[in-house]
């Protein structure tokens, strides 16, 4: 694994070298002049064990108004919270701050953060504009008493969040190598109400948890939902009219429009990585099997054949294979083919049933859901089946997907009724770094499902 | 106060009398009108307590079992004397299993269960087939008896 490599530096160095860029709608970024010598490599000693993670003190940004120090904060905390729950960082407790923002702001004095423990800290300030934000970040490494990183950003008021999450994905990549994923968002399925009536809504919120939306509005019951590479669109399984099919739903319109004109049920789909088909499985009399359907000509493809049942099909990010699930052998494992469907093998052959399979936006591994001797469990292998680890097990949990950088799995985790009225039934999304350590539960207004993890959205 | 609790006492007193009707109680039809001579002939209700509404599957399997089958043959034969009848046959699964795949599973059974139909003597057409997989289950508990409830294809009279 080529984890925290300093390669991206450079990378990174080009992109906030090239002047003023816009990274989103409303949101342009620019390079700060550097405040000390930048260095020319990896400085913080990237190597360390996973249990071992960053000391940062991230304080407020400064601010000379009451509504610029209010932001500051607002930032700050988000920012914190985004690399405490990484896992790899440990946020510094303000209370142990000697430096105050303001002063370090102007020019850190790095022996106060050094006796703190501090490896990384950051600085800056918000200058708070009628309808504008303006915020000067800039990170250092407080061994050497360097500037890392140095970036002004200007976005609307509004979207201060989304100025708190790039500044924690450019702490990430530049202290880790590899790029973060804190500017992303985490569609899934919300519900409500008892397991024999359930209320099943498609439901939208920043990957903290954060800006949460409910999309549709339960009259129908809404399954399965997938980004778009873009992120701006989402495919997903709907009853709507009791017709069991693949929509597609276009967040900035609203618009929901079934896709393809199958006779029967469609259903987990996902999109291409190049964002052009969607793969998914249609149902013709008992069987189940792979389609590509064309976005453009709406044409479809059938890929897999035979009386099995071929369900939950992903694209490798290359678009050079398809990982899915089949009986084809007695009972659910999980086979790869090219993507014409030809040269099908399986790939799982631990004990149980192996399950909704999912690549790695990075290409390296394959998540899964493995059931066996009544537990189930989150796992993930390589493309050729080697390699199997399980990260987590329990009485039920599934549906694994990716952060955009490989690193984090969310999935769905059930825990079980205690009764014959369903009483203590809960479904709750969590995520787990890919290296099976740091399980937490996210937080959801209600019971959840089927989370997909949407690209950086810059 | 005192009229809202005689109320809640008449509703209570109503419930017990329905389900007693009904007894095993099928998942359309809730509130139809329940006479004196029983279910209204051809609809949900003599369906379910005349023929049986339901059949059940052994774990991960979609084959019709052979105590199973005399259900399907009786609701054959009584689409046979109502002919204006049409029907859904619900697939379903129990909860031990991945929601995709259970789709898959519960659409694999509702059809199982239309072939023992239209082999009857029921014309395809007035047959429906959907799937809810592990999402609609009958009984609520997380053990062996409910998901035995769980596997199985329900016939809705549309």
């Amino acid at each position: 694994m080529t984890l925290r490599s300093p390669v991206v530096l450079t990378r990174r160095h080009a992109l906030f070298g090239a002047g003023a860029a816009m990274v989103a709608p409303g949101i342009f970024t620019w390079p700060l002049p550097a405040a000390a010598q930048a260095p020319q490599g990896a400085v913080i000693d990237i190597t360390r064990a996973r249990t071992d993670p960053i000391p940062i003190a991230v304080p407020d940004l400064a601010g000379t108004t009451a509504e610029a120090q209010r932001l500051g904060r607002d930032i700050a905390r988000v920012i914190q919270t985004n690399l405490r729950n990484s896992g790899l960082f440990r946020p510094i407790e303000r209370q142990a701050f000697i430096q105050t923002p303001e002063l370090a702001a102007e020019r850190p004095r790095f022996q106060d953060w050094r006796v703190i423990g501090a490896q990384a800290l950051t600085t800056g300030r918000v200058e708070a504009q009628p309808d504008r934000l303006r915020v000067e970040f800039r990170l250092w490494d407080v061994l050497p008493e360097q500037q890392l990183q140095g970036t002004a950003f200007t976005a609307p008021a509004a979207q201060w969040r989304r100025i708190a999450h790039l500044i924690s994905d450019v702490i990430y990549e530049r202290l880790l190598g590899e790029k973060g994923y804190f500017d992303t968002q985490i569609v899934y399925i919300a519900e409500s109400g008892p397991r024999d009536r359930r209320t099943r809504r498609l439901a939208l919120m920043d990957q903290d948890g954060e800006n949460h939306r409910f999309l549709t509005d339960g009259g129908f019951q809404a399954l399965t939902p997938r980004f778009h590479p873009n992120a701006r669109q989402i495919a997903f399984m709907s009853y709507n009219r009791n017709e069991p099919r693949v929509h597609l739903f276009n967040l900035d319109t609203g618009q929901q429009s079934v896709l393809g004109a199958f006779s029967g049920m469609t259903f987990s789909p996902r999109f291409s990585p190049d964002g052009r088909a969607v793969i998914l499985s249609a149902s013709r009399g008992g069987d189940a099997n792979v389609f590509v359907v064309d976005l453009a000509t709406r044409r479809e493809r059938q890929l897999t054949s035979g009386g099995s049942l071929d369900v939950s099909p992903c694209f490798s990010p290359d678009g050079q294979q398809i990982v899915f699930n089949s009986d084809r052998g007695g009972d659910q494992q999980l086979y790869v083919m090219n993507a014409d469907g030809s040269n099908v093998r399986r790939i799982s052959f631990g004990s149980g049933r192996y399950a909704t399979p999912v690549w790695s936006p990075r290409g390296d591994l394959i998540a899964f859901t493995r059931m066996s001797g009544g537990q189930f469990a989150i796992g993930v292998m390589r493309p050729d089946g080697s390699g199997e680890r399980i990260l987590s097990e329990g009485w039920s949990m599934e549906a694994p997907t990716f952060a955009p950088n490989g690193r984090v799995l969310a999935f769905y985790r059930e825990t079980p009724s205690r009764d014959s009225r369903g009483s203590g039934y809960s479904s709750r999304l969590a995520q787990i770094d890919i290296a099976g350590f740091n399980e937490r539960q996210m937080v959801t207004p209600t019971d959840a499902s089927d989370p997909n993890w949407s690209p950086l959205l810059s | 106060m005192k009229t809202r609790m005689i109320g809640a006492l008449a509703a209570l007193a109503l419930l017990g009398a329905c389900s007693t009707a009904t007894d095993q109680n099928a998942s359309a039809g809730a509130g139809a009108a329940t006479t004196a001579t029983g279910p209204r002939p051809g609809s949900q209700e003599d369906l379910v307590a005349n023929v049986g509404d339901r059949v059940f599957f052994a774990f991960d399997s979609s084959a019709v079992r052979a105590d199973q089958r005399p259900t399907l043959e009786r609701q054959a034969a009584w689409m046979g004397r109502f002919p204006q009848v049409q029907v859904t046959v619900e697939g379903h699964a129990d909860e031990r299993g991945t929601r995709e795949y259970n789709l898959a599973l519960g659409q694999r059974r509702a059809n199982a269960a239309r072939d023992v139909l239209v082999a009857g003597g029921v014309a395809a057409a007035r047959i429906n087939t959907i799937s809810y997989g592990k999402d609609r289950p009958a009984a609520l508990g997380s053990n062996e008896e409910s998901w035995a409830q769980n596997r199985r294809a329900v016939t809705v009279v549309r």
